[in-house]
């Protein structure tokens, strides 16, 4: 399916956002801005973009610890999740959350997750609201190679089916679950397989690729939103950092690393649609120039804000003690 | 005697008692890590650094790095505990227990009352507590009464480096279920502790500090934060005696009891929501045995009935404080 220019705009602009973010994220870490943790998505930004590319408002995604990459492929405002990641008042969850609850109802985020394979579950709920109230709208549950070992993916996997409700699952196979390689923990190696065998169509994606991506999730909507039931992309990537900022990796070995940068899908995409004459390196350099301006605001921001207000902690409750 | 950290003194007695029983084995998610990676193997020994060097020691039939699966790890803990091994299982956050919750509670805590006392199940639960980590609702729980009210486990909860390494080493030699609760907060703090092995027994409480007004028990991480406000009291004449239950289960009753008949008042630090804390356990139990010893309504001091928020301000404020816990004994001592 060929993109119009204005859509492999937003396609790069959603990329590039999430670059810029992350290596801010990382900055900001490292200046003692974020509490806590942060697992980043750089290498992965093809990703995320390209399965959420044709995504509405109303089609829902569940995410997981590394969520920052697919709130904002889904579209979630880049000022509200720096504020929620420092823990400030005026994030999108009021500073309650944090980097691995961030969500956005509206946007159709239902959150990161801190529970490996806490996802797929609500996704195949979400998918079942979907198919009940005949929306034709889908869900997505993105889940990691090391996820794809947890028995809630399992199951959610084998009830998608059994209730025949429209959910995508998307592996992002990045080789590594923590510190521990996927070629040692994915048992039988394919995680593809794993689903098929429930009795789902699945298919591997080239995860550097955003074209790669975007299409085989064209395929995955198309079956989901013709009732043909769910459907599983098993996306493979690279993790160019280690699990989280400040990993210090010596698992893996300075080759290894410089291989994951080389496969860097940001370069990808702009010598495809430049050699390809969809648009010019100047429009690219212009939509990275905007977003700089607004990672740069979103940040300063985040930091000069105030903390949120400590009657809050016992808000969104129902009973107190 | 050297001094040696929390971290460090639970690794101690793994290695020793890893030495002396080969029956011992790890299992968990990245306790070797680097498994199938292009880089070195062994270099993480865990998250939080408390496993480091094992896998050097001990290779991986018995440092075992699994897959991420929570239910498989504790239920295959279980059935090895069941057929003759010991496994140490490690849930990186006891938070993730909400994964595999069936296998604790339905399974290895039932398996010697169930089977007539045919069964012996010696497994060790490893997982981190608390709050106070920046770390979110998901990553920041206690949940230790939730193992305290279930029959069948024993819950151990050390609050100092030489503790954690006595109760380990009891754990080790046991033969029942252990839920280890280690605070993640208190990983670097550091006492004197013994090179040599030694035990402590469970359901053995301890005066962490001796005091005449007033009792403060407090449970794991909040025992170092209650001696903390003893001293900032004791500057304005209200000397408290602090009791460090260390397991709360067994629980040691006589212990709380003996140091209320004494001081005749007391609070209760526990971070937990309040509702079927220990603190509320603990308080209705002295309420039952001790109540002619009071001389004033029992306070806790706990968490709010929230999940852990994120923000700082936020996490700070929803843990026992400091300032809440001294509010709470002022006004304890007010009272007559
Ligand atoms: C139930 C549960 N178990 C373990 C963890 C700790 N943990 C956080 S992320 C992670 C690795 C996840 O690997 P993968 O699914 O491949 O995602 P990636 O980090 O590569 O994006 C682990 C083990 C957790 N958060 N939740
Ligand atoms: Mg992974």
């Amino acid at each position: 399916m060929q993109l119009s220019r204005d859509e492999l705009k937003r396609a790069y602009q959603r990329m590039f956002t999430i670059r810029a973010f992350e290596e801010r994220v990382e900055k900001e870490f490292a200046a003692g801005n974020i509490p806590g943790f942060a697992h980043v998505y750089l290498g992965q930004e093809a990703s995320g973009v390209g399965v959420c590319h044709d995504l509405t408002d109303e089609d829902l995604i569940g995410s997981t610890h590394r969520g920052h990459g697919h709130c904002i492929a889904k579209g979630c405002d880049v000022k509200g999740m720096m504020l929620e990641i420092m823990g400030k008042a005026g994030g999108l969850c009021g500073g309650k959350g944090g980097s691995m609850h961030i969500a956005d109802l509206s946007k159709g985020m239902l959150g990161a997750n801190a529970i490996v394979g806490g996802a797929p579950p609500i996704a195949v709920g979400a998918a079942l609201t979907q198919k009940y109230k005949k929306t034709g709208r889908v869900s997505v549950a993105f889940s990691g190679d090391g996820a794809s070992n947890q028995g809630t993916v399992f199951e959610a996997m084998n009830m998608a089916v059994v209730l025949k409700v429209p959910a995508i699952f998307v592996f992002e196979n990045n080789g590594y679950g923590e510190h521990t390689a996927a070629s040692y923990s994915v048992g039988g190696g394919s995680i593809a397989d794993r689903a098929r065998s429930f009795g789902m169509p699945a298919e591997v994606a080239d995860g550097v690729d955003f074209f790669a991506v975007h299409e085989a999730m064209g395929r995955a909507l198309e079956h989901c939103r013709a009732g043909n039931g769910p459907y599983a992309l098993e996306i493979r990537c690279y993790r160019f950092l280690g699990h989280f900022v400040g990993d210090p990796q010596a698992y893996r070995t300075a080759d290894e690393l410089k291989e994951a940068r080389a496969n860097d899908p940001l370069p990808l995409f702009r010598k495809k649609v430049t050699e390809a004459k969809l648009l010019e390196a100047s429009e690219l350099d212009a939509i990275e120039k905007a977003i700089l301006t607004e990672v740069e605001d979103a940040a300063q921001t985040a930091i000069a804000a105030p903390p949120p207000d400590l009657k809050s902690l016992e808000k969104d409750v129902y009973a107190r003690y | 005697m050297a001094k040696k950290s929390y971290r460090t003194a639970i690794n101690d007695a793994l290695r020793s008692e890893m030495r002396r029983n080969p029956d011992i084995i790890i299992l968990g998610e990245d306790v070797a890590g680097g498994q199938g990676a292009t880089g070195d193997v062994g270099v993480v020994g865990s998250v939080f650094g408390v496993l480091g060097g094992l896998y050097k020691e001990f290779g991986p039939t018995r440092v075992i790095d699994t897959p991420i699966s929570e239910s498989a790890i504790v239920g295959a803990a279980a059935g090895a505990a069941l057929t003759g091994l010991r496994p140490v299982a490690e849930i990186m956050f006891v938070d993730f227990v909400g994964v595999c919750f069936d296998q604790i509670y339905n399974q290895a805590a039932k398996f010697r009352y169930m089977f007539g006392g045919k069964a012996k199940t010696p497994m060790i639960i490893r997982a981190t507590i608390g709050a106070g980590f920046r770390a979110g609702a998901q990553h920041s729980q206690s949940m230790h009464p939730l193992f305290t009210m279930v029959p069948g486990l024993k819950v151990v909860m050390p609050s100092n480096a030489y503790d954690a390494k006595g109760l380990m080493i009891e754990a080790l030699r046991g033969d029942d279920p252990v839920i280890y609760l280690e605070a993640k907060t208190l990983y670097d703090t550091e006492v004197e502790v013994p090179d040599e092995a030694y035990r402590i027994p469970f359901g053995e409480g301890r005066v962490a500090r001796e005091g005449k007004d007033i009792t403060l028990v407090a449970f794991g991480p909040m025992v170092p934060r209650a001696l903390a406000v003893a001293e900032t009291l004791a500057k304005d004449g209200i000397n408290a005696e602090v009791v460090d239950p260390r397991t709360t289960s067994p629980l040691d009753e006589d212990t709380i009891l003996e140091s209320v008949e004494k001081t005749g008042r007391l609070v209760l630090v526990d971070e937990s929501p309040p509702r079927c804390s220990l603190a509320a356990d603990v308080a209705a139990i002295v309420a039952d045995r001790g109540f002619k010893s009071l001389k004033a309504p029992i306070k806790s001091v706990t968490c709010p009935h929230t999940p852990v928020p994120f923000a700082p301000v936020l996490e700070d404020e929803y843990m026992p404080n400091p300032r809440r816990i001294e509010a709470a004994v002022r006004a304890v001592m007010k009272f007559d």
